[in-house]
């Protein structure tokens, strides 16, 4: 039971790892001009959701499986992102704004929050891959 | 640029429209004699070009306006009364072509009532009417041409140029309409069924119109044209004659120091001419993609780059050549040299035309000229003495280090706010001259075009921050110029690194390599611009147009196109709900366009077409041939669609009787219809998909609220809320529909203006979306009504003549770079960011400008000068590709001091408003209103805390930024800012609106409106313009005790001119300026000065006409009495005073104070 929990956490990391790289590389793109700010947006708004999805599974996957460290460690970052989505003004085109995404340094932020989340979800890889083979060692 | 008329005949656009007459073929001949000189014997004080045309426009809206007022009456009379009244249209489902006038509601296709006969004579009244205008036209436009007479009407603004009347850009087609042979088509329609389905209604409207007919079908007129254009030529040559240019020579870019005004006037410019069939070349060579503009429109920046250092080693040059190039350049086929010598037409010299015999040399002293100006050493044609710096004098005053101490020290002066009461000058405030050396003072781009809050550069983000005040840019780049080099070359020469086009802050190491300014890397300068057109002499890539002028403009290759250029395409949206119908728009903007209808910018493959809307949307074929317009009605909104694909946007020159037709029976059509509802979101999906394949303008008449379909709106205003002083809500957008809308329509090159008459709520924040992202204009009309509200019917009147007869850029794209080490972070304006320096501008109107802010990323330590290059490549309306480049040059300081010097408190105010309409719409009012005071505060602490070294107790603030604290006061007590006093939501969201599109002149009226006394002018200080003598009446503080109530005091509040009248105001001003006996007799709602003979009313007139010059929307005058309630309009703009809730100018600075100390 342990084990799946990690190996389907494990999954799901890895999954907001190339969501968070896809960011960047998409995020960058913008910033070097190889994309236009609409097409970016749209890109990155599809996956606001699935990301917001994925972030909370695992916060709950570790609520279920009483891994209270890891929940916490997960909670702030869910907590974000719902946060996130649930601010955006409704005039807004989701997260990411082709209309701001250029102003007040938002691009710079938003590269930022990407690379931080990159960051902590490798972190999190670890840890995941560190409690899953301890898992699998006490089955 | 403007119209050319039905052949190029008739009235051109006011601005600049002037050119477009004198554009065509005959032209050429003239234009290579006498090249330039009327067009650059512009004075050239008159930088701020709205001058001419505005001044043109303030004529032409009372003299021909009512001429054809008068005309359009009879028309009525005449002809119009068969025009049934009732248009009830019959109650189908589907789409169905409805009748749009009288007869049964059964017969569909019905066919306006109007038959041909009548219509004979209004159009000769219209051609009639074009003949008059025109002289009247001519006359103000070209004041500033030499009195010889080919010359006059020959040289246009942009010499280059010309159009010849059937332009060379085959893909369009110059397809001869062959229309005439399907004329009876109007037959088919007759046969309709009435209750047929949809798809069934739809196929008459394809068979009508085949599609062979849908290429713009290029005039046959050329006989009429020539005709015009006779006739306009000779106007013109009397007009120069008669009409001095207005303007004094205060300040030229061009001018060099050795030269007097009244001696030689440098460069008259040789060629002009070219270029008739440039652009045939041009567009076939480019691919037509639609989609992908974004990516490949840079690109095709780049390319064109490219091709300028790669084409650079086949040129030979051959000067004497220059002749042979008349016929036109064509890129590939024609030695680049040829080209070279084209490109000096815009060269022109200062001269007044009362100097025109030193002008006689033709040619020749422009080499004179040239040579003084020489950057880089001395030169064969120097015939002037006068030593120029050579290249390390140059660099050595690069530094600013040769700057003017006593301004900087007069700027520095500490000034005590709280004691010195009198701190305006006595003439509206000029921008400040960056401390430059003098050389570059005299090419830098003129202020009224680019300018920057800190003239002096701070070298470090932490010195910016240390000044608390805002870096940034106030951009105007699409201005009217009253002299703009054009520069047709093979080559445009740019930066290989950064992209950068040349210009006059490079440095050039040696003949063969230049620097760049903003990248510093050394490009090899190419062959052909070795070569310079204006002195015909090789060697001296310095003394080039391009390196001699901060704004130039380019003809563009076609590898700066995707498409071929795209013809001007306007839309016209009407609302024609029962709301509308009521507010009685519709009649007024009908005969609004048919007067300016001859003025739209475009050339013979302009199309227009028209599209009407309440719970349905209503189309128009207009397709030439028929006999009357058609209406189609689409009910289906829910999924709109277009019922006809090619006869919808018409040729604007094939189809002027059928548009003039339904122009004049539209007012009526719809004055029976009882339905409420209004569905603009299907309707602007219909008009994206008429404009999607061409792209053009759409103008959008709104009168209500949306209620159906597609971006429907629910009301958010609480009437009760409009005066609290708690937080406003609902400056945002409540739906993304218009915003997604805008993208779209950017994508397609499409831009969206919108003119909202509403009397009610119509929630401005969601709707001015669809204008702010697709770079269109906002306009607004608030209560409406063509009986109640005679002020805004007068105003929508005159911006709409403004506004059809404006000159256009379509599918734009603006670049804004920076040295090295600089960065824009936020930008605002109507367009849309599309990348990180690369704003898309749909369409691109000469009165809106841009501002953008800046921060400082890498220390500016090894440079002495700062440079900002803002680039806008755009379609004219002739189909032209245009590069117009504006480069400002500033000096990088590191004294917190110099910063202070060099600030200029106009921008900054302009700037901290945008930045305070971001935060009020992202965050809240009242957070925006504390971060205005905010910032004045911790100005003021900042200088007492940094430099400041005198113990003074009082409120001190350097010279130069002694009026800050009055604009932010200013500012709080705007509609936009303002709390405490009811302010509807939707005049707040519009006045934010114009604070981001104004530009800064008119914006700081707006915010600090200048007031004058009227009734003692005297002669002194008398401004002497031509044959004009304008009094200079001083500036008067904005409070109540300045006023006096024996006095008549003027109010110049940017689009409105307020003349209070005070209670014992002197007889003799009101008889002699006013025509009335005395106080008790003035009308409550006067609107202008009678054109008296008096000295009195002569000098009033002529200063409020030098007001109205210099702007491009006229303004309107309110005669306001003392004891009337329109007394509080006026009292709102002291902005000194107490209002009922805020706080007086004293209270304000004792505010900072509390908060400094």
């Amino acid at each position: 039971m342990d084990a799946a929990v990690c190996i389907l956490s494990l999954i799901d990391c890895c999954a907001l790892i190339f969501l968070a790289v896809y960011f960047i590389i998409t995020l960058s793109d913008l910033e070097c001009d190889y994309i236009n700010a609409r097409a970016c947006c749209s890109k990155l708004n599809k996956w606001v959701i699935p990301e917001m999805v994925c972030q909370c599974l695992s916060t709950v996957l570790m609520l279920v499986s009483t891994h209270w460290f890891i929940f916490l460690l997960n909670l702030p970052v869910a907590a974000w992102d719902i946060y996130r989505y649930v601010m955006v003004p409704v005039g807004n085109m989701g997260v990411f704004d082709p209309t701001e995404i250029h102003n007040r340094g938002q691009l710079k932020s938003h590269m930022k929050e990407a690379m931080i989340k990159l960051g902590y979800h490798l972190l999190c890889f670890f840890i995941y891959l560190y409690s899953m083979i301890l898992a699998l060692i006490n089955d | 640029m403007s119209a050319p008329v039905n052949g190029y005949g008739q009235t051109p656009a006011p601005n600049g429209g002037a050119s477009a007459p004198r554009q065509t073929g005959p032209v050429q001949t003239y234009t290579t004699t006498y090249p330039a000189v009327g067009y650059y014997g512009a004075p050239p004080q008159q930088r701020n070009n709205p001058t001419i045309p505005s001044h043109c426009m303030g004529m032409s809206s009372k003299a021909p306006v009512t001429n054809s007022g008068h005309h359009v009456n009879n028309y009525y009379q005449n002809h119009y009364h068969v025009a049934p009244t009732s248009s009830a249209p019959p109650p189908q489902r589907h789409a169905a072509a409805v009748p749009s006038s009288a007869p049964p509601p059964s017969a569909h296709y019905a066919q306006f009532q109007q038959q041909h006969p009548p219509y004979a004579t209004p159009r000769a009244y219209y051609g009639q009417m074009a003949y008059h205008a025109s002289p009247a036209q001519s006359q103000q436009q070209q004041p500033t041409l030499l009195p010889a007479p080919p010359s006059g009407p020959g040289a246009p603004l942009y010499p280059i140029i010309s159009y010849p009347s059937a332009p060379g850009t085959s893909q369009y087609g110059t397809l001869v309409s062959n229309q005439t042979a399907t004329t009876p088509r109007t037959i088919q329609y007759s046969n309709l069924q009435p209750g047929s389905t949809t798809t069934a209604a739809m196929h008459p409207g394809y068979n009508v119109a085949p599609s062979t007919q849908m290429a713009s079908a290029v005039n046959g007129q050329g006989s009429t044209t020539h005709q015009h254009y006779d006739h306009q030529a000779s106007y013109g040559g009397t007009a120069n004659g008669e009409r001095p240019p207005s303007g004094t020579p205060t300040t030229s870019v061009h001018s060099s120091p050795s030269h007097h005004q009244g001696t030689q006037f440098g460069y008259v410019a040789n060629s002009g001419t070219i270029s008739a069939s440039g652009p045939t070349a041009a567009p076939s060579s480019s691919s037509s993609e639609d989609d992908e503009d974004d990516d490949e429109e840079e690109e095709d920046e780049e390319a064109g780059g490219d091709t300028s250092s790669s084409t650079t080693g086949s040129a030979s040059p051959a000067p004497n050549s220059y002749d042979s190039l008349e016929e036109g350049n064509y890129p590939d086929s024609m030695p680049p040299s040829a080209n070279m010598t084209n490109q000096a037409s815009p060269y022109g010299s200062y001269g007044y035309p009362t100097m025109q015999p030193a002008y006689g040399g033709g040619p020749t002293p422009l080499t004179d000229t040239q040579a003084s100006r020489d950057l880089l050493g001395p030169s064969g044609y120097q015939q002037y003495p006068q030593p120029f710096p050579s290249l390390s004098q140059l660099s050595a005053a690069l530094g600013g280090l040769s700057g003017v101490p006593e301004l900087e020290v007069e700027a520095l002066r500490p000034v005590n706010l709280l004691q010195e009461r009198n701190l305006l000058p006595s003439k509206p405030l000029q921008a400040p001259e960056p401390n430059l050396s003098s050389e570059l003072k005299k090419v830098n781009c003129s202020p009224q075009t680019f300018r920057c809050t800190l003239t002096s550069i701070p070298q470090t983000q932490a010195l910016l921050n240390k000044a608390r005040l805002p870096l940034g840019l106030l951009l105007h780049p699409f201005r009217d110029l009253e002299q703009l080099p054009v520069i047709t070359s093979n080559t445009i020469v740019r930066c290989r690194y950064c992209r950068t086009y040349i210009n006059p802050f490079v440095t050039f190491l040696d003949q063969r390599r230049w620097k760049c300014n903003l990248c510093y890397r050394v490009n090899d300068v190419p062959d052909e611009f070795m070569y310079n057109p204006v002195t015909r002499s090789y060697g001296e890539p310095h003394k080039r147009p391009e390196v001699q002028n901060a704004t130039v403009e380019f003809i563009a290759s076609s590898d700066y196109m995707l498409r071929p250029p795209q013809p001007a395409v306007y839309l016209f949206m009407l609302d024609v709900s029962h709301n509308a119908v009521e507010s009685g728009y519709l009649k007024y903007f009908c005969e609004s366009l048919m007067e300016n209808l001859d003025k739209l910018p475009g050339d013979s493959r302009t199309k227009v077409g028209f599209l009407t809307f309440d719970s349905k949307v209503h189309f128009y074929n207009l397709q030439e041939g028929l006999s009357q317009p058609q209406m189609l009605v689409v009910t289906d909104i829910d999924d709109v669609f277009i019922p006809s694909h090619d006869s919808l946007m018409v040729s604007w020159k094939e189809s002027k009787e059928l548009i003039k037709d339904l122009l004049t029976s539209l007012p009526a059509m719809f004055t029976q219809s009882r339905e409420t509802h209004s569905a603009l979101g299907p309707a602007l999906q219909a008009a994206f998909k008429l404009m999607s394949p061409t792209g053009g303008r759409v103008s959008v008449f709104q009168t209500q609220l949306p209620t159906l379909g597609a971006g429907l709106l629910q009301s958010r205003e609480d009437p009760s809320q409009r005066a609290s002083a708690k937080a406003v809500q609902h400056l945002g957008p409540a739906t993304d529909f218009y915003k997604k809308f805008a993208l779209d329509c950017s994508g397609q090159q499409i831009g969206v203006d919108l003119f909202l008459l509403s009397s009610q709520y119509a929630d401005l924040a969601s709707l001015a979306c669809v204008s702010k992202y697709s770079a269109g204009s906002i306009f607004y009309y608030p209560s409406f009504h063509h009986i109640h509200n005679p002020a805004q019917l007068e105003k929508f009147q005159k911006d709409l003549e403004r506004y059809l007869s404006r000159k256009m850029g379509f599918e734009a794209v603006m670049r804004i770079r920076c040295t090295k080490g600089l960065s824009i972070h936020t930008f605002h304006g109507n367009f849309f960011v599309r990348s990180t320096d690369l704003l898309s501008l749909a369409n691109v109107n000469p009165d809106s400008a841009f501002a953008v802010q800046m921060s400082i990323d890498d220390s500016l330590v090894d440079s002495s000068l700062a440079c900002f290059q803002a680039a806008l490549l755009y379609t004219s309306s002739k189909g032209k590709r245009r590069i117009r480049v504006h480069t400002l040059c500033l000096p990088v300081v590191n004294q917190l001091s110099d910063v202070y010097a060099g600030a200029d408190v106009q921008a900054i105010t302009c700037l901290l408003a945008n930045m305070a309409i971001d935060r009020s719409v992202s965050s809240s009012l009242s957070d925006a209103r504390d971060a205005l005071m905010n910032a004045a505060v911790d100005f003021v602490s900042a200088y007492k805390s940094n430099v400041s070294n005198l113990q003074h107790s009082g409120l001190v603030v350097p010279a130069a930024m002694r009026l800050l604290p009055l604009y932010i006061l200013s500012l709080l007590k705007q509609r936009a800012f303002r709390t405490g006093m009811s302010t509807r939501l939707d005049e707040r969201v519009f006045a934010m609106c114009e604070f981001k599109t104004q530009p800064l002149q008119q914006l700081m009226r707006m915010v600090h409106p200048d007031l004058y006394r009227l009734d003692n002018v005297s002669d002194q200080g008398t401004l002497h313009l031509n044959d004009r003598l304008v009094p200079q009446p001083p500036l008067l503080h904005l409070s109540a005790e300045r006023l006096s109530r024996d006095g008549a005091f003027l109010m110049d509040c940017g689009s409105v001119f307020y003349l209070w009248v005070g209670k014992c105001c002197n007889e003799m001003f009101i008889r002699d300026v006013l025509e009335y006996p005395n106080y008790a007799s003035i009308p409550t709602n006067m609107s202008c000065i009678p054109e008296l003979k008096t000295l009195l009313s002569e000098r009033v007139r002529a200063f409020l006409d030098w007001l109205q010059d210099n702007r491009a929307f006229s303004c309107i005058l309110h005669v306001i009495k003392d004891d009337t309630s329109a007394n509080a309009t006026f009292f709102q703009h002291l902005v000194e005073d107490r209002p009922e809730s805020g706080s007086s100018y004293c209270e304000f600075l004792q505010y900072i104070q509390q908060q400094v100390s």
